[in-house]
């Protein structure tokens, strides 16, 4: 992991401690095993679609069909599992991945062969999913089960540890290896420092942009099916709260939104920082109002620390 | 003239696309060409399309505004405490509504430009903060307008809608004017190339500072406009219309990579996008297929302008 483990990509992790500590001052069982699991088992959640919006921002560009991605791969996951065929039980999850895959492949043909901004296009993927979505459902929410496999991957836990935080690591693990020790991860980088450069030293720029994109797909409807299998159930717009917060963990775990810099590592402190934060400020009861105000506040303190620490650097 | 239409090839695109849209939907809402109708459908535009210009004005200098919205909202609850009472208090209270949007813009901007963090990461960041002080201001829905006033600004006048008067207003008492000045012409070179409108001369952080003040200003001003038509406070508004402010300056075609496009183009795409939604209502599709039509359309009208790309005679201009 040569360049995978920056200063940047610790900060979040700082950030984590500082925000046990701080949290444990107020409210003692902060501390406590329980709830420490509890949060990594939700923060596989947010950070199964950080790890796919990584892919996408290292390449310089950004995926915002995420939230009827994952709305759309519970409603289908539930709704194979609600039929109790025990046939279409058992393929809910890969039918989930497929569609996944399938509409990360659709965003990439609009950013890699007509050229329109991902940040546009994946925006009019979204709203097609989700006419689609209300087409079927019919306005309410969906009708549908978990299998028990989804319950268990994400309510599960083995060794005390909780099922979706050790997917989630080690999809990161596998993901992360192929970032940093493959062809595909070089060229993922090097697109996003300079996507003509990379073209004409002979890389077929589109096929990276496919793959990648299939990838997001796939961590956004795993992370969908997850969700699904938490709530026991598919919800509309179960995915909206979660786009800002993906994108957020992405950036503070040192990704550059401008693509080429960066890596998952930062992005599973982002993701568990995040978490931690919003868990830490209902913990202490303060409202939504100046949740949101501290939300943002630390955030850009976060932000801006990064960048003048290389300020003082350079 | 024919230049004229070359030069401005995508405000004249978007233009007529918007004028074949709007003859459907007259075309077929079952009461007509009536002020009534035409007032409705303009106001609804015309939220939107305020909101458009702002996020215009982040994005020809090279950067996105993701606040658009939480300063619509804020400004919406600042609205409703300040919109009523005296003749002098309500025109302070506008002044103030719109300087408060201003503010928001400032603060992104200084962020930005001193911080050296990327737009679309700022403005996401203090959105959170902007909903939070609106929701502080109203928790849940509620205030007032005077209502004098909302109908003076969402009626007609002489039987033209109000909301297309303050367009064109917009347009020649502000847009013409300001493309011209040195600040105007200052935002297309900063978003063509920061480099080259570096190297002659010009203050880019200046530049970059008064573009994201005028997308706050113009947030500022959308939220007051939302104001009139809704006579509410409402902090709950954000999320819809940061995405349809970016959906409709890309379809007045501004160019997201900056330096293309202008407030026309932005405002005839918000309009487009409005009234695509108006004629769904009126076209007989089941409510329900709505969403779907109004996702492909969108989808439709970005992919074929993205269809530029499929006469590039050299693979290298794909890359610009």
């Amino acid at each position: 992991m040569r360049s995978a483990i920056t200063l940047d990509s610790l900060m979040p992790f700082f950030g984590v401690v500082v925000l046990i500590l701080a949290g444990s001052v107020f409210f003692p069982q902060v501390l406590s095993a329980g709830y420490l699991t509890q949060q990594l088992q939700i923060a596989a959640f947010l950070g199964l679609l950080a790890t796919g919006a990584t892919i996408v921002i290292l390449l310089g560009h950004i995926d915002l069909s995420v939230p009827w991605v994952l709305t759309g791969a519970a409603i289908l996951s539930t709704a194979l599992v609600g039929t109790g065929n025990p046939v279409l039980s058992a393929i809910a999850v890969p039918a989930a991945l497929a569609f996944g895959a399938l509409i990360g492949v659709i965003n990439a043909m609009g950013v890699a062969i007509l050229r329109i901004p991902s940040m546009v296009w994946t925006l009019a993927v979204n709203s097609m999913l989700l006419g689609l979505a209300v087409l079927n459902t019919g306005g309410f929410n969906p009708k549908g089960q978990s299998s028990p496999l989804m319950v268990a991957m994400a309510s599960g836990d083995i060794l005390g540890l909780p099922i979706s935080f050790l997917v989630w690591i080690a999809i990161s693990l596998i993901l992360g290896y192929v970032l940093t020790r493959t062809p595909f991860g070089r060229y993922l980088r090097s697109i996003g420092f300079n996507e003509k450069a990379t073209f004409l030293s002979g890389v077929s720029t589109p096929s990276v942009l496919f793959v990648a994109f299939a990838i997001a797909g796939m961590c956004s409807a795993l992370g969908g099916v997850m969700l699904a299998g938490y709530a026991n159930q598919a919800y509309q717009s179960m995915g909206d709260p979660f786009l800002l917060p993906t994108i957020a963990a992405v950036v503070i775990g040192g990704t550059s939104i401008l693509g080429g810099r960066g890596g998952l590592f930062g992005t599973i402190g982002g993701a568990l920082f995040i978490t931690l934060l919003t868990s830490i400020l209902s913990v202490m009861q303060i409202d939504d109002a100046w949740r949101n105000i501290i939300f943002g506040v630390i955030i850009l303190a976060m932000l801006l620390f990064q960048t003048l620490r290389k300020g003082a650097v350079a | 003239m024919l230049d004229y239409m070359r030069s401005n090839r995508r405000e004249v695109i978007a233009g007529l696309v918007l004028i074949a849209l709007l003859a459907t939907y007259l075309g077929t809402h079952p009461r007509g060409a009536s002020t009534y109708v035409m007032t409705i459908w303009a106001n609804q535009c015309l939220i939107l399309g305020l909101a458009a210009c702002a996020q215009f004005f982040a994005v020809v200098v090279r950067g996105i505004d993701l606040s658009v919205g939480a300063v619509m909202a804020l400004t919406n609850c600042i609205a409703s405490y300040l919109l009523d009472g005296s003749a002098s208090g309500i025109a302070f209270g506008m002044v103030a509504v719109v300087a408060a949007g201003a503010l928001c813009g400032l603060l992104n901007g200084v962020i930005i430009v001193f911080g050296r963090i990327q737009p679309i990461v700022v403005t996401l960041a203090t959105a959170s903060v902007f909903i939070g002080i609106a929701l502080l201001l109203r928790p849940t829905p509620g205030g007032a307008v005077n209502y004098d006033l909302a109908d003076a600004m969402t009626l007609d006048f002489l039987g033209i809608p109000t909301a297309l008067v303050i367009t064109a207003v917009a347009v020649v008492g502000f847009w013409l004017p300001f493309r011209r000045t040195g600040l105007g012409l200052g935002l297309y070179a900063l978003g063509s190339s920061e480099q080259a409108a570096f190297q002659s001369g010009i203050d880019t952080r200046f530049i970059r500072l008064a573009a994201f003040t005028l997308a706050g200003l113009f947030g500022g001003l959308a939220g007051l406009f939302y104001s009139f038509v809704t006579t509410t406070g409402d902090a709950g508004i954000a999320a819809g219309f940061t995405l349809n402010s970016i959906a409709a300056v890309v379809l007045g075609g501004v160019l997201l990579r900056g330096g293309v496009g202008s407030l026309v183009g932005a405002l005839a795409g918000a309009f487009i996008l409005k009234t695509i939604a108006s004629l769904m209502f009126f076209s007989g599709i089941p409510s329900l297929a709505q969403p779907l039509f109004e996702g492909l359309i969108l989808a439709g009208a970005i992919a074929i302008g993205g269809a530029d790309v499929l006469r590039a005679r050299n693979k290298l201009e794909v890359y610009s």
